[in-house]
């Protein structure tokens, strides 16, 4: 099937703006992830400053309340995980590259994907909008337990900033199942002839079994945001239970269940870990090949391994519940459930090891953040099964253990993905290269920065630090022996954060001043690198990772001398 | 580059490893804990393992394999029986640790009964930014609450009902009072939303959840004084939102017992 290039009905610069091009879209969602970020390290920076120096004024906004503490830690979870980790890996890249690497010629619904965006970018501002919200940003964590997310008067940050917040979260919701839709059509219906399923890029496997996770998992996020909203301001009780007593009155639900609402945000929440993780991985295998100049370790092992991830992610919720007085026998099963997910992610380190393995190893930036990449996946997913057992979880849920482990995995692990990304696909998104001294530079202040900041929240975690604490002074007094520690990860945070004004500056004077890049800077394979005029037919005769095979270093996808089996 | 990733990776990793040898554990104070904390070094021997050995491969092979003009590199062949090792030998090690844990939480996981015929009974209840502990008295039956009776400044913030008899005797602290090697029996409530009893000491947490009671059961070893904190983020106070917890021995919980009665 061929997909008809699309027009926009926009007149003149408005079409450039509200356009239905893929790769326009694809660098929005860029920008817009690129103005997330920002916001959202800002906030961190103000974080890890008001903990350790509960009075220190900032230029602007003076000091820090704990109430605005609490808004800032929530508004920065949500623009990291939503607007961050959930759109640059799957919609940015995917929307940029997919159709070229399976030899699409666009996207199947343009418009939808316009909309997609549009809605996303929406969201965003009401999102940013509600951290000015009247009566305080919404400050019950990116978690919005009930019934503190459900009642209107506890105090500051549960007034309309929740309401905000909630109503942001559904048009992403709408947003991102809409942007769902494109990877999947597209890549089932519009792969070019000799496509065949096992011989696309990984890349792409691990944009398409994102692209249903999301399609599953927003939609039931959507179904939440809806009944807290109705809970808030319509007098339903989904949430709240009866004989609920707040600041010296009663309130007027009765029946609702706060735990159903941890059920609903879980079984969202934890495929949301692995939709943001998944294109990392996908980009890892493919990098570590392209630069080691061997074809990936096991191709078969990693596209099972990434629709076993795929599938488990929506049985294990329950992980994040051991303590919230779930039955501990459904805890039982979800640790034995969380363990074995842990399989296939020891199978794709191993084959990402064996990729490396007798490889010839080129060390451009984009290889530097993979292998970064695969080094905090290490740390970060090793410490994911003693989360999974019951037993320990019972004392390191809500520490700062927990905290060390995704800023580990999703946070670092998978922005080292989203760097590796940027460097390695800049030639196809700005036609220039990036600048690889600076490259450089960046990787090491944010691989170091990155150990430096949350190996020792580790070590809080298990000391017994409670997570959420707007200040250790104040607080109880065995936290009180801490605040060294909590100060030497303020420090190192500030590094890791300076490390990424290097990118800023690499990426927007690459943009207007780098290099001109050749068709094909890295040597790659696979189809996004080769021009094809707009009548020329496609066809691939091999896998996408054909490099070393004799007598080149390397065959395309589309080469047609020398045919042989694809892997 | 290859031999500054190397060291890189070796440092960060034996670094990490060192740091995590060290003891940053509260000292346990119940067997309880104990159980937890052996479950925790065996985790962290096996899962540190692994640790160590891939992210030291990670820093050989990155040296090892950087491009030189003499060698290519190798096209991989017949990858699956190293593969199907990975995934057993995976599997074998998280499969048994989840196996370990789940023999120690079933140990010590309340299922609706204490072992000793008479637990000591108290009823926790957390509220924006507190907790309150109840005693039930000689009567060992906790007195009716109604929530319109609450009032903090009356000196009721449970909402005791006096006019039922079994309210009577009973006694509400914001102290954790209670007798060594006893079985403790904890019914966890809250007033207004989530908060989690935590006590490091006892590594013991369970969330106390509006309209719900929780059950915990416990028994500490070490006569002394813990703390507890609330681990669910329940507001603005939620940092500051902690309590004590006093272990005495029998004879001193006797005396005390007797001297708070009357």
């Amino acid at each position: 099937m061929t997909v008809a290039t699309e027009r926009s009905h926009f007149p003149g610069r408005l079409r450039r703006i509200f356009s239905t091009d893929h790769q326009v879209i694809g660098l929005q969602y860029f920008f817009l992830a690129l103005a997330a970020g920002l916001i959202g390290m800002l906030l961190s920076l103000l974080m890890r400053i008001h903990i350790v120096w509960p009075d220190a004024h900032f230029p602007l906004i003076g000091a820090l309340k704990p109430e605005s503490y609490l808004g800032v830690m929530t508004i920065h979870a949500t623009m990291m995980v939503f607007f961050v980790l959930s759109t640059v890996p799957q919609n940015g890249f995917g929307n940029i590259l997919l159709p070229a690497q399976i030899g699409a010629r666009a996207m199947a619904f343009p418009r939808i994907n316009a909309a997609g965006f549009w809605l996303t970018c929406l969201s965003f501002l009401i999102m940013t909008a509600s951290l000015f919200a009247t009566g305080g940003a919404p400050s019950a964590g990116w978690t919005q337990y009930p019934p503190l997310s459900a009642i209107k008067d506890p105090g500051a940050g549960q007034g309309v900033g929740v309401d905000l917040w909630l109503i942001s979260i559904g048009i992403f919701c709408l947003a991102s199942t809409m942007g769902a839709l494109n990877p999947i059509v597209t890549t089932l219906r519009a792969r070019a002839e000799g496509m065949h399923l096992m011989r696309m890029p990984l890349t792409v496997w691990s944009w398409l079994v994102t692209a249903f996770m999301s399609l599953l998992a927003f939609s039931v996020l959507l179904a939440a945001a809806v009944l807290l909203f109705c809970d808030r301001n319509y007098g339903s009780s989904f949430f709240v239970p009866g004989l609920v007593m707040v600041n010296g009155h009663l309130l007027q639900h009765s029946g609702g269940s706060p735990l159903l609402w941890q059920h609903l945000f879980w079984f969202f929440g934890h495929p949301e870990v692995y939709l943001a993780i998944l294109p990392g991985m996908g980009l890892t295998s493919h990098l570590l090949s392209t630069f080691s100049r061997r074809p990936v370790f096991g191709y078969a092992g990693m596209v099972y391994s990434t629709l076993a991830i795929g599938a488990l992610g929506f049985v294990v919720w329950g992980h994040h519940m051991f303590v919230s007085g779930m039955n501990p026998f459904a805890g039982l099963a979800f640790s034995a459930l969380t363990l074995v997910i842990a399989v296939p992610s020891s199978v794709k380190t191993f084959n990402w090891l064996a990729t490396l393995w007798r490889g010839r190893i080129l060390f451009t930036t984009p290889m530097l953040f993979s292998i970064g990449f695969v080094s905090l996946f290490i740390t970060g997913g090793l410490t994911g099964p003693m989360l999974a057992q019951p037993q320990l979880d019972v004392y390191l849920h809500d520490t700062y253990f927990v905290v060390a482990h995704f800023h580990m995995i999703m946070g670092m692990a998978a922005v080292f993905g989203i760097f590796a990304a940027t460097y390695f696909w800049f030639p196809k998104m700005f036609g220039k290269m990036m600048n690889e001294p600076l490259g450089k530079a960046h990787f090491w202040m944010s691989f170091l920065g990155a150990y430096a900041t949350f190996v020792p929240m580790h070590f809080l975690g298990l000391a017994g630090h409670p997570r959420r604490y707007s200040q250790i002074a104040g607080s109880a007094q065995y936290l009180q022996p801490l605040l060294p520690l909590q100060r030497f990860i303020t420090y190192a945070a500030i590094v890791l954060m300076a490390g990424q004004l290097l990118f800023l500056i690499n990426l927007f004077w690459s943009i207007f001043y780098g290099c001109r890049s050749p068709q094909n800077p890295w040597k790659a394979t696979t189809l996004e690198w080769e021009e094809f005029a707009d009548d020329e037919k496609i066809i691939v005769h091999r896998g996408p990772y054909e490099f070393s095979p004799g007598e080149k270093d390397f065959l395309t996808q589309s080469e047609p001398e020398g045919e042989r089996a694809g892997i | 580059m290859a031999f500054a990733l190397l060291i890189a990776i070796w440092l960060l990793t034996l670094g990490t490893a060192y740091l995590f040898n060290h003891n940053w554990l509260p000292a346990a104070a119940s067997t309880n804990a104990a159980v937890t904390d052996h479950q925790l070094w065996l985790n962290f021997a096996v899962v540190g393992s692994v640790f160590v050995l891939t992210q030291i491969t990670l820093g050989i092979f990155v040296w090892r394999y950087r491009a030189k003009a003499h060698h290519p590199a190798e096209k991989p062949t017949n990858t699956t029986p190293a593969e199907l090792f990975a995934m057993l030998a995976a599997a074998a090690i998280f499969i048994g640790l989840n196996v370990a844990g789940g023999r120690m939480l079933s140990g010590t996981e309340f299922l609706g009964h204490s072992p000793q015929a008479e637990p000591v009974r108290v009823e926790v209840t957390g509220v924006q930014f507190r907790w309150y502990f109840r005693y039930p008295g000689v009567d060992g039956r906790f007195g009716a609450t109604n929530p319109a009776l609450i009032d903090a400044s009356l000196g009721n913030p449970l909402g005791i009902d006096s006019r039922d008899p079994a309210a009577r005797d009973d006694r509400v602290t914001s102290t954790l009072v209670i007798p060594e090697g006893k079985d403790v029996e904890l019914t966890l409530r809250a007033q207004d939303v989530i908060h989690s009893f935590f006590v490091p000491a006892l590594r013991l947490k369970q969330d106390a959840v509006p309209g719900t009671e929780m059950h915990i059961h416990f028994s500490a070893q070490k006569p002394g004084t813990y703390e507890i904190a609330c681990a669910e983020l329940c507001g603005l106070g939620h940092y500051s939102m902690n309590a004590r917890l006093m272990v005495m021995s029998a004879q001193e919980y006797r005396s005390y017992a007797q001297v708070a009665q009357k």
